[in-house]
Formats: C-alpha cells, structure tokens, sequence
C-alpha cells in the first residue's frame, strides 16, 4: 500500500464510497453514540421538526469521513479535524468521501475533506491534518 | 442568549475509553480497521494498544454545566472542532468536562440565530490534555422562541 508520507501537494486519497443511507446505520449510530434525537430515527419525528424524511446525524457522516485515514495509523495520527455541516443527509443519500493534500508543513500534512451526496453537492467539509511520527 | 454562560464549565467526569463501546462505534461509522477491536493486531503496532476512532468523545460524559438551558428540539449542529496530542487508547481512564467558551448572534434572513460554542475537553490523571474539541451550536429565531425564553 501506499504510504501517506509520499504523497504531493494536490494529490487525492482514494474517495470512498458508502452504501446507500439506511434506517438501520442511523440506529446503530444512535446505539453506538448514546444520541437518541428521534428526528434521526423515527419518521414521525422528522415530519414534525418540518423535514422530508429522517436525516442522519452530521456525526455519522463526520465519524465516516475520518476513516480514509485508518490505513495510515502507522504513519501518524489525526492530529486536528474541523468540519462544518453544510446539508442534511437522507435516507438513501449516496454519500462519496474524498480528501485532498493542500499542504503539507514539517510532520502535519493538511487535507482538504468532504462527504458528497449523489448529487454531488456538498453536505460536510472542512480539514483535517495528519501529524507524521 | 448564551453570553452570561461564558467560561462557565461542568465539573470533571472520569470516563473509561471502553472496549466494546470502541467496537462498536466504529462498526457503527463503518471504520473495520483491525487498530480500533482486534487486540493482536494493536500489539504488533505503534500503540501496542487499541485505539479510539477521532470521533469516539461522542460518547463519553462531558458533565452538566449548570445553569445551562439547551431547546429540547430544533438544535442545529453547525460545526465540530477536534485537536489531538495523542489518540485515545482503549482501556485507558480520562477526566472530561464542558465549557462554554462562545456566544454570538448573526442577522438572517428568518430572523437572528443564536450560535453558541461549548469545548468538549479530555485530559489523563495527571491532567495533561489528551484533547480538545469544540462544538458549535445554531439556535434559530423560532426555536429560542419556543423555548420561552
């Protein structure tokens, strides 16, 4: 496998792409996290705070993303990993994470990162950077 | 809304990085690397211990920051900050707590929102950060509105 310390400015890790959003991933990471907020869960719910449909925590998504970097663990760590929530994700959103090298300063290499629904719209972004032992 | 709350904290929580809470946060984000559960795997690495996922402090008991009144419904998560000296380490015990370390209100086009941003902090036994993470909260007009307050 490739290591992340070889990479060059602009280049990309391999985008992931997750199965489509299912009731069933948001009640496990409900269980799993301990947030119960039923609009993430429970259709009634969801109408009720006035959405389409239920919408899946922005911390699913953000504890999605971070995991293009679990291959290089050994390498180093993420060191600082900001995200803002710019769009809900649905119940069968097909959501692509992808991150991008724009910096890299001594041991901490600065990634661009987004999650993309199907539509190619943005529904979280922000950066992370990766300190190298 | 919130300004009269800054620098207000919770007290200190122990937590345990749990095992099985570790595993199955990360089946729950889909992140199967061995480094997170699989115990023989952690000893032949770096850590020579398990790891938690960046965004395991989800879990973990920050404290109540008394006084603190949040909406029971309509809570827009606008953003989330983590920063790390180290990962986390499976089994380990740390002390956890909140603060509220911002308030402010932006125009909009539906009227004011309400943004206020708590610090979500873990430090080990001798009081060394371990991390640092803030969030950022929305509250709409009509929410605050609903909140009586």
């Amino acid at each position: 496998m490739k290591t992340l310390s070889e990479l060059q400015i602009a280049a990309s890790l391999d985008p992931i792409q997750l199965e489509p959003v299912s009731r069933l991933d948001l009640i496990k990471y409900a269980g799993a996290s301990g947030d119960y907020n039923p609009i993430h869960t429970i259709d009634e719910a969801a109408s009720e705070a006035g959405l389409s449909g239920i919408i899946a925590h922005g911390m699913w998504t953000m504890g999605n993303l971070s995991k293009l970097f679990s291959p290089f663990l050994e390498e180093g760590f993420v060191q600082d990993y900001t995200i803002r929530f710019a769009r809900m994700v649905y119940l069968n959103d097909v959501i692509t994470l992808k991150a991008n090298l724009v910096e890299k300063a001594g041991e901490v290499f600065t990634f661009k990162v987004a999650a993309e629904n199907q539509d190619g719209k943005v529904v979280i972004s922000g950066v992370i950077k990766f300190k190298l032992y | 809304m919130y300004k009269h709350m800054i620098g207000k904290s919770s007290n200190k929580v122990l937590n345990t990085i749990e095992r099985g809470a570790v595993k199955k946060f990360a089946e729950s984000i889909g992140d199967l690397h061995p480094i997170y559960s699989d115990r023989d795997y952690a000893k032949n690495s770096r850590y020579k211990n398990n790891i938690a996922p960046p965004t395991f402090p989800r879990v973990l008991d920050f404290g109540v920051i008394e006084g603190l009144i949040l909406p029971k419904s309509g809570l827009i998560h606008g953003e989330q900050r983590y920063h790390y000296e180290r990962p986390l380490l499976v089994g380990e015990d740390i002390y956890c707590y909140a603060k509220v370390v911002d308030s402010f209100e932006k125009a909009g086009a539906n009227g004011t929102m309400y943004f206020l941003a708590i610090d979500n902090n873990g430090e080990d036994l001798q009081g060394n950060i371990i991390f640092t993470s803030t969030i950022v909260m929305i509250i709409t007009e009509e929410v605050r509105k609903g909140m009586g307050i």
